[in-house]
């Protein structure tokens, strides 16, 4: 019966049907990824039935035993801060309409353009290495979200397909760096870069500044861009002018350039900035947890952080929470792939699913759900 | 006559590569036509990839496996369809989550058959035809799916413009409240769309796993999906300069195999990076007259229809 309501909202045939509502139940809005989180994690228990596992046994270990240790919420916020990093770059772009799906390619360039810096000044490092290497991350991403930044502006090109596009060419350059200009002369022909000295890489809590609490763990300094840029993004997203100017101008163009705000510095701000804050994941990565620049060096956080810009609803405090749920997520796939032998791959099944459940259960945001008198029905 | 040694594979595998973007691009028209955007195409794809591989190798028949990932790719976009057509969820975000997921359960389910083979799709020359230098042995030396999408490609652009039930659906993407005013089932019509959308990707994917490739790995269709989505644009949303699109694509694709035949000495890198730059000059050059654009894409294109407003 439920589900049948949904078939076709057009045809008036049933009950039940979709009534709009005044306004956004706000209610609602807070309440929706959690209900989606709920229908994600009873889908987890079915696709663990289907599999012939023990759910229960299944589901804890999906997603209890990563943070079950220290070393587990460590590896929970090296996963999540890029994620996180990324995703509030990409909100503020999704918020004035401007999609940018390229954050893969932008972080890739972010990771070579860094790594640059670092094989460049190799042994001739000091304190001022690493944040150059910041910088010429986020250029790198920048650079790489401006091209369909420019085309979409000047050439009205669609910047969905653009910046998808791009990081194909992206992976492809990073191919070819490894395996030629850069390559590690002593790397035994794998195709990666020299190991980055220590000067280019972020401070470990534990190894290098001796905090005693993350004893034994991989955290490092590169979280503390995410650390910064939640507050900043959130003062941009909500108290300035220029990220209203910027929505404006994105949702209703015409009313925007009746206020006299412009759509296509609307798309350049929201691309760029996405473009440097995964140009910056980027330089976290490499100079963090990989320490060098690989031909397999492709994390796919681009695009898992779209999920997460989307399930954190755009807003700065959720894009958090969301980063935190889809760290699990991975971690949750490596830990079964070890104790269960499922293949780590199920991670984004559970991340779409996850997806598909927010964008279900969305509907009763914006609709409520109505009984609707026969009679009413007939002359629709 | 040397270059006819170099052109002749080269337009045979210009021909084989077009094949499975048309077949993308042409559902993804039908879908768009209808007023619906799916930006699912690339996880739709290799979920009909996976689908007809795997049970081609679980009952060793092509043809169940085509069949297989015809369904694999109606049903992913069924899903598309509830979430976007009756909860009303932004088509933009449920087509990323849809590629997504395509691509994380083919990955998933596609894990056992990474190292299995199948059997060859044979070619089927016309007797004659097949013999024309440079361009016979390319057009007329298809496998039986190769023919089918020639066919497919004829009988959508004569449903869209020829029949009454085309100009239905072409009228719900342009005015769905007209449309349902005057009494058509635009939901419904658009989950036709839609699902039709969805099984054409499915046998794009399942021509690249089974008719062409006859491997599976992941990611197996690397952006393929993307470029047929671009295709549309480029196409301005008519069947046969979709096919056109497709070919000059597939040329682009060919060049990179046959470079190295031709004697051209460039990165390998930057050769695999050509379709992808190829779709973003192509894009640009369509795109640059807004007019076009708007004249062409169907009207109500990506925005939800609910009945009551």
């Amino acid at each position: 019966m439920f589900s049948s309501v949904f078939i076709d909202s057009s045809d008036t045939m049933f009950d039940l049907t979709l009534e709009p509502r005044s306004g956004p139940s706000r209610t609602m809005r807070l309440a929706m990824p959690l209900v989606a989180t709920l229908i994600t994690l009873a889908g987890g228990v079915l696709i663990f039935s289907f599999l012939g596992k023990n759910p229960a046994q299944a589901m804890a270990a999906f997603f209890l035993a990563p943070i079950s240790s220290l070393n587990g919420w460590s590896e929970l916020l090296l996963k999540a801060s890029p994620l996180c990093l990324i995703a509030l770059g990409l909100a503020i772009g999704y918020r004035a309409n401007v999609w940018n799906i390229g954050a893969e390619g932008q972080l890739l360039l972010g990771g070579i353009f860094a790594s640059g810096v670092a094989i460049h000044f190799d042994g001739h490092g000091g304190a001022w290495l690493l944040p150059l290497m910041m910088a010429a991350g986020a250029l790198g991403g920048m650079l790489w979200a401006a091209i369909p930044a420019l085309l979409r502006v000047r050439f009205n090109a669609n910047e969905i397909l653009v910046s998808l596009m791009l990081t194909y060419v992206a992976t492809q350059l990073l191919i070819y760096l490894v395996s030629g200009p850069w390559q590690d002369p002593h790397g035994m022909n794998f195709p990666q870069s020299i190991n980055f000295s220590r000067e280019a890489l972020f401070p470990r809590f534990f190894g290098d500044w001796r905090w005693a609490t993350w004893r034994g763990t991989r955290l490092n300094a590169s979280i503390f861009m995410t650390v910064v840029a939640v507050p900043l993004a959130w003062f941009f997203m909500r108290k300035s002018f220029a990220g209203y100017r910027m929505e404006v101008g994105g949702l209703a163009p015409l009313a925007a350039r009746y206020a006299g705000y412009s759509e296509p510095r609307a798309v350049w701000v929201a691309l760029l900035i996405g473009g440097a804050a995964a140009g910056l994941a980027g330089t976290g990565e490499v100079a963090g947890p990989v320490g060098q620049l690989q031909a397999t060096w492709a994390p796919g956080y681009g695009f898992t952080a779209i999920i997460v810009a989307f399930v954190g609803r755009l807003h700065p405090v959720g894009i958090v929470l969301a980063s935190l749920l889809m760290a699990l997520l991975y971690l949750g796939g490596e830990a079964v792939q070890t104790s269960l032998q499922l293949p780590k791959a199920i991670s984004g099944v559970f991340q779409g699913l996850l997806l598909f459940s927010l964008l279900g259960c969305d509907v009763f945001v914006n609709y409520r759900l109505r009984r609707r008198a026969r009679a009413l029905t007939r002359d629709a | 006559m040397d270059w006819i040694n170099l052109l002749t594979p080269l337009a045979a595998s210009a021909v084989i590569a077009a094949i499975p973007l048309m077949l993308a691009a042409l559902g993804e028209l039908v879908t768009e036509k209808s007023g619906v955007l799916n930006l699912g195409v690339e996880g739709t794809m290799l979920m009909g990839a996976i689908g007809a591989f795997a049970v081609t190798v679980q009952t060793g028949s092509l043809w169940l496996g085509v069949v297989a990932g015809i369904a694999s790719g109606a049903v992913m976009s069924a899903v598309f369809a509830w979430l976007t057509l009756s909860l009303m969820a932004n088509q933009v975000a449920a087509g990323l989550a849809l590629t997504i997921f395509g691509i994380g359960l083919s990955a998933y389910v596609g894990r056992p058959y990474t190292d299995a083979t199948i059997p060859m799709l044979r070619d089927m020359p016309i007797p004659g035809l097949s013999s024309i230098p440079v361009l016979g042995a390319s057009i007329f030396s298809l496998n039986p799916l190769g023919y089918l999408s020639v066919a497919l490609l004829a009988a959508i652009a004569w449903f869209l413009y020829r029949t009454r039930a085309g100009l239905v659906l072409r009228s719900i993407g342009e005015a769905p409240s007209v449309a349902h005013a005057i009494g058509y089932p635009v939901v419904r019509i658009r989950y036709f769309a839609t699902l039709f959308g969805g099984a054409m990707s499915g046998l794009a994917g399942a021509y690249y796993s089974v008719g062409y490739l006859r491997l599976w790995q992941e990611n197996l269709t690397a952006g393929r999906g993307w470029i047929a989505l671009a295709l549309v644009v480029f196409a301005t949303w008519r069947p046969g300069r979709t096919a056109l699109g497709a070919l000059l694509f597939g040329v682009v694709m060919a060049l990179q195999f046959q470079a190295q035949a031709m004697g051209i000495r460039i990165p390998s890198q930057a050769l695999a990076s050509l379709p992808y730059l190829a779709t973003i000059v192509v894009l640009v050059i369509i795109s640059r007259n807004r007019q076009t654009i708007r004249l062409n894409a169907p009207a109500s294109l990506g925005k939800p229809f609910f009945a009551g407003s």
